[in-house]
């Protein structure tokens, strides 16, 4: 079966949202598919917009930037307000709960507490990224669970292993289908 | 292929390519967006027995890798538009002293310091006339992250065998992107060591060769054999000489060391142009753009291919004129305002017409807007 996606994920330098997209494209990898990972940012090391995004697909991947999304994955209110006009219509956004979905979007939303997770549950903000990653994994199917805890783990700082194990259980247990 | 997939940068497949190759040091200055490739340098080459040293500048740089390839070791250097704009001078000490090296140049939005994190392909006509003087040079451009890794095993190979300094001309997008690559075998590819003489005679000619097509065979210092080298026009022996007559057999055999092997030296690529009517020509990562919108031309019924020049200088001219022969249009896409656009119109002689499409605004180069000139909506 032909499966492709377009998937970008957007917030604010310093949230991890290219490491983010980075496990995702190595855990779809793992699964056998060809993947395509690339970034935008600007000359700030934080606080700047950041864009990062992936392409999966059972097929060779020619052109390796989206131009319409299937999926936007939003952590800041600049970024979501920014590239919701590039998702298709049939596409998916995920917000945090806390952020107000533009009125030109009317397509299937998912909000997700991202935010308050990291600060009132885990209570280390670090964890924003694998947060998302969980519930939006859980949201999109494109990995199973055990091949995106294996690229996380391959990821992140081995003292940190545990911390980000529970950060993507609670990422996705937010996903309530 | 050995079969393992992995994630990787463009800009780490460039070492762990260089490395295969049997680069072994690295001088450099870190600038966005090549600085991963310092990063992974400084981690791996220890490890490996090798060098790796952050200078005080790109001119320190190019005289470091200057250094250590004229010791016999395989070395690289890696840089951006201010930074490759800086080694200019000595990257013409490396094509008149006949150093081989490899710089590589990921290039972002110019002129000056631009925009550092944004793609362009600004640096084209720099690489072959950059610095000053005729001399040769040879220019690699990838536009997939495996072509990075088996094209920088290439432009060492090159650079060994034929003395010159290669770039190795990347984009942001090529540099930055990630992608699902096998790692070659090392069985699959050709590693190219550098030639020494044959005899160590008294009245041994270092610069001496049979004919312009050969190179010479020049020792690393330090093995006992006793040479000059020099950034001044020098006769058979090494030494400095103004002699109009050894000066003319001088550049004339510089020149034609590239020259007269350029159909082992260039390489294109071709997509779905057996039967073209338009052909797109472009470069880099721009490839990929100009490929989908080949595949969009063409499921509207649109006879289009694509004409990748891989090696980009010396510029594959014969191939550009016989295909303009072939098709009825030419397509010029760039990532900038119009570069390699140049040198196909040289070629091409108005055999047929070609337009140009290009951009500069750091944005990539899109399939839509490619296609928009595919099908001559635009100039």
């Amino acid at each position: 079966m032909s499966y492709n996606l377009k998937f970008r994920f957007a917030g604010s330098g310093g949230q991890g949202v290219i490491l983010g997209t980075i496990i995702l494209a190595e855990a779809a990898l793992a699964e056998g598919y060809q993947v395509v990972q690339s970034q935008s940012y600007g000359p700030e090391a934080r606080g700047g917009s950041c864009k990062a995004e992936i392409i999966v697909s059972s097929e060779e991947i020619v052109f390796p930037k989206i131009e319409t999304a299937d999926c936007l994955a939003a952590l800041t209110q600049k970024a979501l307000d920014q590239y919701i006009g590039s998702v298709a219509p049939d596409g998916i956004v995920i917000a945090d709960s806390s952020l107000t979905i533009p009125e030109s979007w009317h397509g299937r939303t998912e909000k997700i507490d991202v935010i308050s997770t990291v600060y009132d549950v885990l209570k280390k903000p670090m964890t924003v990224n694998i947060v998302a990653l969980g519930a939006i994994n859980a949201i999109l199917g494109v990995a199973g669970d055990k091949a995106l805890e294996e690229a996380v783990l391959a990821r992140v700082p081995k003292s940190t292993g545990e911390l980000n194990m529970r950060a993507l259980e609670e990422g996705r247990k937010l996903y309530k289908k | 292929m050995s079969g393992k997939r992995v994630l990787m940068q463009g800009n780490e497949a460039c070492v762990e390519g260089a490395l295969a190759a049997g680069m072994r040091f690295y001088a450099g200055y870190p600038i966005t967006p090549s600085t991963e490739i310092a990063e992974l340098s400084a981690l791996r080459l220890p490890v490996l027995g090798g060098h790796f040293i952050q200078m005080e500048d790109e001119i320190g740089s190019m005289a470091a890798v200057i250094g250590a390839s004229v010791a016999g070791t395989k070395a690289m250097t890696a840089t951006s538009g201010p930074g490759f704009s800086l080694k200019q001078e000595n990257i013409g000490y490396a094509a008149m002293a006949e150093v081989p090296c490899v710089i590589v140049n990921v290039q972002r939005v110019g002129p000056s310091t631009g925009m550092p994190t944004s793609t362009a392909q600004g640096d084209i006509m720099q690489c072959r006339w950059g610095t000053h003087g005729d001399h040769p040079v040879i220019t690699i451009a990838p536009s997939s992250v495996s072509e990075v890794y088996t094209e920088i095993i290439r432009a060492f190979n090159l650079s060994e065998k034929y003395r010159v300094p290669v770039i190795f001309l990347m984009d942001e997008t090529v540099g930055h992107m990630r992608e699902g690559i096998e790692i070659p075998d090392p069985d699959s590819y050709q590693v190219i060591d550098r030639a020494m003489p044959d005899k160590k005679g008294d009245n041994w000619r270092p610069f001496a060769v049979d004919s312009e097509k050969d190179v010479p065979k020049l020792p690393p210092f330090g093995m006992g054999w006793r040479y000059h080298i020099t950034g001044l026009t020098h006769d058979e022996r090494g030494y400095p000489t103004s002699s109009p007559e050894k000066s003319a057999a001088f550049i004339s055999r510089l020149m034609n060391k590239l020259a007269l092997n350029r159909d082992d030296i260039i390489s294109c690529d071709s997509y779905m142009l057996e039967d073209a009517d338009i052909a797109v020509i472009c470069i880099g990562s721009i490839g990929r753009s100009a490929k989908e919108a080949v595949n969009r031309a063409r499921a509207k019924g649109i006879k289009a291919g694509v004409f990748r020049p891989v090696t980009v200088w010396p510029f594959p001219d014969k191939e550009v004129t016989e295909l303009a022969k072939k098709v009825k249009r030419i397509v010029v896409a760039e990532q900038n305002c119009g570069q390699i656009v140049l040198e196909v119109e040289r070629c091409v002689r108005g055999a047929c017409p070609v337009t140009f499409k290009g951009k500069a605004n750091g944005s990539m180069l899109m399939p839509d807007e490619i296609l928009a000139a595919i099908e001559g909506g635009e100039n």
